[in-house]
């Protein structure tokens, strides 16, 4: 559907500013952004773009350090500078959001039947109690499951994709003329976040409202959006018909944010290569529960009988949706968490070593986290961090020596040696990464397990540290344990792939026979969501 | 539900018993004895005095005869107020006490939230900064400081109040013991309530409530406000408490007879069984407030619900 006729919501010349401690921070720089009735546009960028707060700032949600200028219309009523009685004639009725976190966008106090009644009672002016069968229909019409016993459901009963479809039922609960959905599924699993996709556009198709997807991911471009703003630093540096735009990006920013996806094959490693780790029948199982007044035990099999073989020099990929144990695996592999049944590495049984004994091992066993925010200590310089192992396994190295050894790692990872006397939050997430990936390979490892390390980094960043890690293989000799949602990281990766449901293989194989010819149900659907946009651009 | 409470309350049998052994011992280690006045008593008396309150058994023998009396629910009696039994005494007491600090716990909860509230929504603003300052001083200066303060300013200069005593329970005289006894309990929850709702104020579910067009009232009174509670209902067990000993010093100054002052003339007269009765009452009553607390923690939140 492609629409026609006089935009409803007009931007013109909109800025956004912050009042930050360090100085003015301008978000977004001058945009211009039109929507018309039943269209659906995109905002594309990288994290720190501009494309959120400038959706905010139409809806009057900035934070209070926030300042705009310029204008913003809705059919002709000027929304910037409205009082926030006056803005509420707008939002929740012509104007709905729904955002990236569906786990804490719901009031995690109130069921959320009487939460998707709000709008209708505030806005339409009835009573709880008539807006229940509204509520029930507009659950019906985001297909959650039991739509009647969900109305008295809290959030915290709920999973993460049917929150979503919650929030997109409060956000249709008023027919808005236009949706804004800002990342709505990035937080999801791979397979929800087909489904809430499908049901977005079944939704537009039946409503005929228009739909502003703010997003990161480019599949979702070229699956939904007529019209796609490319925004960088602030400004939109390039907009046009989706089609025009994918195929021929004129702007250099564009043509890299279309490069950026991950690319590459890792050969597999032949089978005569020495054996370095081996796991048989591994078991964790968490026991909740059980204190001395409540006899009520719940187990919960994180990892249930899981076989491993790693060569040396392989990478092993290890994909699953949230829950289906993959972190726990390589933990459990590593030891840093209590597990049944045999780990041996190098022909060395594990599983009966203690702290010490296991110490001297250690170094050659390293492991890289998924949040690069949260994992390195931020009141310890970069130097401290990196070297911090080498106090444990080198004891004897002089501060001097260990100081050229950081500068030596943060070359390594293509860092400048000279910020290693800065503080962890001085820098961006995929250097922070950087620095946590020098402070496994400071140590020399022979075995790495990397649990989501590109998960929470821009694609164009992604690219950059994958190519790092394969550097850093090919010259190092490592064995990689690679774990990850993202098929497409895995395939670029990984020369073997095991896929993990519930604790338990579901397929394992050479990672393009895994890849071209899936044999499970789960996998076939895994692969389908992840790859759709490609699949789709390809018969195009 | 009802399991839950029974469960607690099991459970409080060991904490009480550890309570009831270590005050015990504790107050028979302090040199003297409930007898030992300024001017010695005659040796045949003490001994009949000592052996008739069975003083004259051993340690472990009196402990053992106590812990007999408190099963069968008596306290034994006073030492001091030697007419009475302990029980009686708490009878008269008491209600006195429990009214001071009721009163004071919900005029707290009342203006210190109202302040918190205020505060965070109008953050590092004027009313913030003077709300908060006000706070700290509150916090900062010690009751037994306020109290004479208070009885200047409203019974002395301005006449407005009396100065002291209980008066058979008439509302003039409780004004100045409830509102001393409430003055740093509202800077606290004041403190407490402003941070938990600066936080909440920025909650994502904050912004889509705001994002649905909702009016501020609901956003803040509806949304914010309830899970900007939660923090000030768990500081409710600790104010009890606070409240309870604080009622000590209160009671003495403004001569109140309510519980509070048993406590100290209680320890200072070596009353043994006075001073057991108070600490198993102060006991009991944290113990109760902090399962009434629980409770009521899980009604405001659906997510620690007990089964």
């Amino acid at each position: 559907m492609t629409a026609t006729g006089d935009p409803i919501l007009e931007s013109r010349d909109l800025n956004v500013r912050f009042a930050t401690p360090d100085g003015e921070v301008h978000a977004v720089r001058g945009v211009d952004l039109r929507v018309r009735a039943g269209e659906t546009i995109a905002i594309v960028g990288e994290s720190g773009s501009g494309k959120s707060q400038l959706m905010m700032a139409t809806m009057g949600l900035l934070a209070q350090n926030g300042r705009t200028e310029g204008s913003v219309r809705f059919r002709g009523q000027e929304l910037l500078g409205l009082s926030a009685r006056a803005l509420n004639r707008y939002r929740g009725q012509k104007l709905s959001m729904i955002f990236q976190e569906p786990m804490t966008s719901l009031d995690p106090l109130y069921t959320i039947g009487r939460q998707i009644a709000e709008p209708l009672v505030h806005h339409k002016g009835i009573s709880r109690a008539e807006a229940r069968p509204r509520v029930l229909e507009l659950l019906k019409l985001v297909g959650i499951p039991e739509p009647e016993r969900r109305l008295d459901s809290y959030p915290h009963e709920l999973s993460g994709g049917q929150r979503q479809r919650a929030m997109i039922a409060m956000a249709l609960a008023n027919g808005p003329e236009i949706l804004i959905a800002d990342e709505p599924t990035t937080a999801l699993d791979v397979t929800i976040q087909a489904q809430i996709l499908e049901l977005l556009a079944d939704l537009q198709r039946r409503l005929g409202m228009a739909i502003v997807f703010i997003t990161h991911d480019l599949g979702i471009v070229r699956d939904f959006a007529e019209r796609v703003y490319v925004m960088q630093e602030g400004r939109v540096v390039e907009t046009g018909p989706t089609a025009q735009i994918l195929a021929r990006p004129e702007h250099a920013y564009t043509q890299m944010l279309l490069a950026a996806e991950p690319e590459g094959r890792k050969p597999t490693v032949p089978a005569g290569e020495p054996l370095l780790l081996e796991g048989r029948d591994l078991k964790v199982v968490f026991r909740i529960g059980g204190g001395w007044l409540s006899r009520v035990r719940h187990e919960v099999r994180a990892v249930d009988g899981i076989d491993l073989v790693l060569r040396e020099g392989q990478t092993l990929g290890v994909v699953g949706e949230s829950g289906s144990g993959k972190s726990t695996l390589g933990r459990a592999l590593l030891r840093l968490l209590p597990s049944e049944g045999a780990i041996r590495y190098k022909g060395r049984d594990l599983q009966g070593q203690d702290r010490a004994a296991l110490r001297p091992l250690r170094r050659e066993l390293q492991l890289v986290f998924q949040d690069p925010f949260g994992s390195l200590s931020p009141r310890m310089t970069v130097g401290q961090i990196v070297t911090e192992g080498l106090l444990v396994h080198e004891p004897e190295l002089s501060a001097k020596e260990r100081d050229r050894r950081a500068a030596q790692a943060l070359e390594e990872v293509q860092l400048d040696p000279l910020m290693r006397n800065r503080f962890p939050h001085e820098f961006s997430g995929g250097q922070r990464q950087r620095i946590a990936i020098a402070r496994a390979m400071i140590l020399k490892p022979k075995l790495v397990v990397l649990d989501e390390p590109t998960s929470a980094l821009d694609r164009s960043v992604q690219k950059q540290v994958l190519a790092l890690l394969r550097e850093l293989q090919a010259a190092n000799g490592l064995t990689y344990i690679f774990i990850s949602h993202d098929l497409a990281v895995v395939r670029a990766m990984a020369d073997e792939v095991l896929v993990m449901k519930d604790g338990r293989v579901v397929e394992r194989g050479i990672t393009e026979a895994i890849y071209e010819r899936p044999h499970e149900a789960y996998t076939r659907a895994l692969i389908a969501a992840a790859f759709r946009h490609e699949a789709r651009s390809g018969v195009s | 539900m009802l399991s839950y409470v029974a469960r607690r309350f099991f459970g409080a049998v060991p904490t009480l018993f550890i309570i009831v052994t270590v005050a015990f011992f504790l107050i028979r280690v302090a040199p003297g004895g409930p007898f030992d006045l300024e001017r010695p008593l005659e040796a045949k008396v003490m001994e009949n005095l000592n052996r008739i309150y069975q003083l004259d058994k051993p340690l472990w023998h009196q402990y053992l005869l106590y812990l007999e009396s408190l099963l069968r629910g008596d306290l034994g009696p006073s030492f001091y107020f030697r007419d009475f039994s302990v029980s009686e005494l708490f009878a008269r007491g008491l209600p006195i006490s429990i009214q001071l600090g009721c009163a004071a716990l919900l005029l707290a909860l009342l203006v210190g939230g109202l302040l918190g509230v205020i505060a965070a929504l109008r953050q590092n603003r004027g009313t913030d900064v003077a709300v908060m300052a006000t706070a700290t001083f509150g916090i900062t200066v010690p009751n037994f400081v306020v109290a004479p303060l208070l009885t200047l300013l409203f019974a002395i200069w301005l006449g407005w109040l009396p100065a002291g005593g209980w008066g058979d329970g008439a509302l003039a005289n409780k004004i100045l013991p409830i509102l001393t006894l409430a003055l740093p309990q509202i800077a606290i929850i004041a403190r407490l309530t402003r941070g938990s709702m600066i936080e909440m104020l920025r909650a994502n579910h904050i912004r889509t409530a705001r994002a649905n067009g909702l009016p501020g009232y609901v956003v803040v009174g509806v949304h914010a406000l309830r899970g900007a509670l939660l923090p000030v209902v768990s500081y409710l067990g600790p104010a009890a408490a606070a409240l309870l000993t604080g009622s000590v010093v209160i009671e003495t100054i403004f001569g109140i007879p309510g519980v509070g002052r048993y406590f100290v003339q209680g320890a200072l007269n070596r009353d043994y069984t006075l001073v057991m009765g108070t600490v198993i009452m102060i006991a009991l009553f944290i113990i109760v407030f902090n399962l009434i607390v629980d409770l009521l923690y899980a009604v405001l939140d659906p997510r620690v619900r007990y089964d």
